[in-house]
C-alpha cells in the first residue's frame, strides 16, 4: 500500500492527477469529501456503500495506487520506442526449416501473402506471443536485436500489434469527436483536444467523401469508417506494429493512408490478396504449409508495373461510376 | 487437480473461450472438465460434450445461481478428482451482477466482450473487480479504439488482473490464455475456503418467493430509492 496517497486530501490528488478522480467514479464512489485526507476518507466509508460497490476496505487502496502505478507506466512508455522487432525462422506443418531471420522496421509496409490456413495468423501470433521457441512453429521474436522481457507477454497495455480488418465496425454511440477524444483520454496524452483535430483532419484528407466532427461514428460509411481507423491508429495507437487485413477499394486513398502509417513510425504488416496493396509493400512474406516459404523485395520492375496496375484500377473505377450512372459502357475505356 | 472459475455477463463468450483454450491444452495432453451453473435452462453441455469435453449442468431454478453454486461446489470437485481431469473449469452465468463466484486461492477468470459498451466494466461488480485474469471477447467486430478504451476502463476497475484478448471463434489468444490456466493453483478441498465477496443474501420477501405488490408484504432487508 502506498502511504503518500493515503496523507493527501482528495482536493490536492485530483488536482496533482486528474485520473484519480476517474478512478472513484469508475468504483461507484464519487461525491467524496475533498477536504480529508485519502486515507481518512477511505476509513470512513460505510459498509454498505463499500458492499455495494463491491470492494473491500483493505483493498481499496492498494487497488488505487496499483491503478496511479499502471497509469505513470503508460505516461512513461509513450516515449519507449520499438527500433525494430525481427523475426528468427522457425519450422513449416511437416518440420521443413524456414531458415530466415527477417527485420521490421518502424515505417516500413511489409505485405504477408498465401493461401487461407497457410500459417498468415500464426506468424502473427507469434509476434504477438514473443516467441521464444516456444510456439508451435519454434519462431523466436527479438525487440530491439534483444530476447524482450517476457512479462511484457500478458501485459496488455504493451500489447505490439494493434489490428484493422474489414470486419471492423465502430459501435459506440458518440460523434467522431467525442469518440477520438475518448480515446485519446485513456492513453493520458496532454493535449485531447488538438490530437483529435488533427486525427479528424487526416481522416478526412483520406476518405472520398468529407465527414464532420459531429457526424456519429456509427454514421459513418465504409471508406469514412476505414479512414478515421486508420487516422487513429496512427497517432493513439499504443502498439507499434500494426496489422492491416486488406484495405477495401473504395472510399479511400489505400496508398495515402499506407504513408500516414508509416510517417508515423508504424512497423505496417497488411495481410493482402490484392496485387496493388501487395506492390506497394516494401518486401513481401509468401506462406505455405504453415511456414514462410520465401521473401521478397519489391523490385524496380515488380513498382513499374504498380503503376501500370493503378492506372488500370483507375479505369475500373471509372466503368464502376459510369455504370451507376446509368451510362452505356462502350467505346474507348 | 486445478480450478479454474470463470464468470462473465450471459453471452460474453464463456463456453466459446473455454471450448478454444480446452482444445490447446487437450492437444498439449491436459484433461479438462467442465460444469455449467445455469438458472433456466443451458445447451452449453451439449457444446461442450461436442467437442469432447466431459461437462455437467446445474439449474438453480429460482435461486440466484451463484448462490447455488457455493452450495454445489465441493460436490462439482470431487467429480472432477474421480474423473481424473487435470484441470475443472466451472462456468458461471454471471446473471445477478452483484454475485461473483471467485474464491480466494483459486483462479479466478472474468470474461466480457467488447460489444457490451464501454460502460459495462463499471456495472459489473466483484465478478469483474475480484477476477486475476480478464478475457476480452469479440475484438473482431470493433475498432482498436474501442478495445484500447475498454481495457482502460477494466484497469481502472480492476488494476492487478492479467487482461487478455481471446477470440472466440477463432481461437486466437486461447494458446496464450490456456498457459495462464495451466500455472492455476492445484486445489485439493474447498472446506473453508473463502469466497473473494460475500454474496447477499435471500433477504427480502421477494426472495423468498412472494409475488404480491405493496409495503404489506415487504419484509426483510427492503432498500428504497430517492426519487427527489
Ligand atoms: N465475433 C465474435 N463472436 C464471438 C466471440 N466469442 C464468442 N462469440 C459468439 O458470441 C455468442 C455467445 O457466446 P457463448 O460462448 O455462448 O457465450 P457465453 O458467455 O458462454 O453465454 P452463456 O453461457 O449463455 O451466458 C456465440 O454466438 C459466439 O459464437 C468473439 O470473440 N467474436
Ligand atoms: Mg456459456
Ligand atoms: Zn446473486
Ligand atoms: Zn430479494
Amino acid at each position: 500500500m502506498d502511504n503518500s496517497y493515503a496523507d493527501m486530501t482528495l482536493e490536492r490528488l485530483f488536482c496533482e492527477q486528474p485520473h484519480a478522480r476517474e478512478f472513484f467514479s469508475a468504483l461507484g464512489l464519487s461525491a467524496l469529501p475533498e477536504g480529508q485526507t485519502l486515507g481518512t476518507t477511505v476509513a470512513a466509508l460505510n459498509e454498505e456503500l463499500l458492499l455495494d460497490v463491491g470492494i473491500e476496505r483493505q483493498d481499496l487502496l492498494r487497488q488505487f495506487s496499483d491503478y496511479m502505478a499502471g497509469v505513470e507506466r503508460l505516461r512513461k512508455q509513450q516515449q519507449a520506442l520499438v527500433s525494430s522487432v525481427t523475426v528468427l525462422g522457425g519450422h513449416d506443418k511437416s518440420g521443413n526449416p524456414e531458415n530466415f531471420r527477417l527485420e521490421l522496421r518502424p515505417g516500413e509496409v511489409t505485405c504477408i501473402v498465401g493461401p487461407t490456413g497457410s500459417g498468415k495468423s500464426r506468424f502473427l501470433a507469434d509476434i504477438e506471443w514473443l516467441a521464444q521457441g516456444d510456439s508451435p512453429t519454434g519462431r523466436t521474436v527479438l525487440i530491439n536485436g534483444a530476447a524482450p522481457d517476457l512479462a511484457r507477454r500478458y501485459a496488455v497495455e504493451q500489447k505490439l500489434v494493434a489490428q484493422l480488418s474489414q470486419n471492423m465496425n465502430f459501435v459506440m454511440d458518440l460523434s467522431a469527436e467525442e469518440f477520438i477524444r475518448l480515446h485519446a483520454e485513456s492513453r493520458m496524452i496532454a493535449d485531447p483536444a488538438a490530437i483529435t483535430a488533427t486525427i479528424l483532419e487526416l481522416a478526412n484528407s483520406l476518405a472520398g467523401e468529407q465527414f464532420t466532427p459531429l457526424t456519429p461514428v456509427t454514421a459513418l460509411s465504409g471508406g469514412q469508417s476505414r479512414a478515421l481507423m486508420i487516422a487513429d491508429v496512427a497517432c493513439l495507437s499504443s502498439s507499434p506494429i500494426v496489422l492491416i487485413d486488406e484495405i477495401e477499394n473504395a472510399g479511400i486513398d489505400r496508398k495515402r493512408a499506407l504513408s500516414l502509417l508509416a510517417d508515423q513510425y508504424k512497423i505496417v504488416l497488411m495481410a493482402t490478396h490484392d496485387p496493388i496493396l501487395a506492390l506497394m509493400g516494401q518486401q513481401r512474406l509468401i506462406f505455405k504449409n504453415g511456414g514462410v516459404s520465401s521473401i521478397r523485395s519489391t523490385s524496380p520492375a515488380e513498382r513499374a508495373n504498380l503503376t501500370l496496375f493503378e492506372a488500370m484500377d483507375a479505369r475500373l473505377t471509372a466503368v464502376r461510376h459510369a455504370l451507376r450512372n446509368g451510362e452505356e459502357i462502350a467505346g474507348g475505356w | 487437480m486445478r480450478l479454474i472459475t470463470v464468470a462473465g455477463p450471459p453471452s460474453s463468450g464463456k463456453t466459446a473461450v473455454i471450448c478454444k483454450t480446452a482444445e490447446t491444452l487437450q492437444a498439449d495432453g491436459v484433461s479438462v472438465g467442465v460444469v455449467k451453473f445455469d438458472c433456466l435452462s443451458s445447451g452449453d453441455q451439449a457444446l461442450y460434450e461436442r467437442r469432447g469435453i466431459p461437462a455437467r449442468t446445474g439449474l438453480s431454478g429460482n435461486l440466484c445461481p451463484d448462490h447455488f453454486y457455493v452450495s454445489n461446489i465441493e460436490d462439482c470437485l470431487d467429480w472432477g478428482e474421480q474423473s481424473s481431469f487435470d484441470l475443472l473449469v466451472v462456468e458461471s452465468a454471471g446473471l445477478c451482477n452483484r454475485c461473483a463466484p471467485h474464491i480466494k486461492d483459486v483462479c479466478a477468470v472474468c470474461v466480457i466482450d467488447n460489444l457490451s459498451g464501454v460502460d459495462t466494466p463499471r456495472k459489473i461488480g466483484p465478478m469483474l473487480k475480484m477476477a486475476d485474469i480478464v478475457v476480452v471477447t469479440k475484438g473482431d467486430i470493433v475498432s482498436q479504439a474501442e478495445r484500447e478504451v475498454f481495457v482502460h476502463r477494466i484497469r481502472q476497475v480492476n488494476s492487478s488482473a492479467v487482461i487478455i484478448h481471446v477470440n472466440g471463434l477463432t481461437g486466437q489468444g486461447g494458446h496464450e490464455l490456456g498457459r495462464l490456466l495451466r500455472d492455476a493453483a492445484a486445489v485439493d478441498s474447498l472446506q473453508g475456503k473463502l469466497l473473494r465477496f460475500s454474496m447477499p443474501a435471500a433477504l427480502c420477501s421477494y426472495c423468498l418467493g412472494q409475488r404480491r405488490i405493496g409495503a404489506d408484504f415487504q419484509m426483510g432487508n427492503v432498500k428504497k430509492m430517492e426519487l427527489g
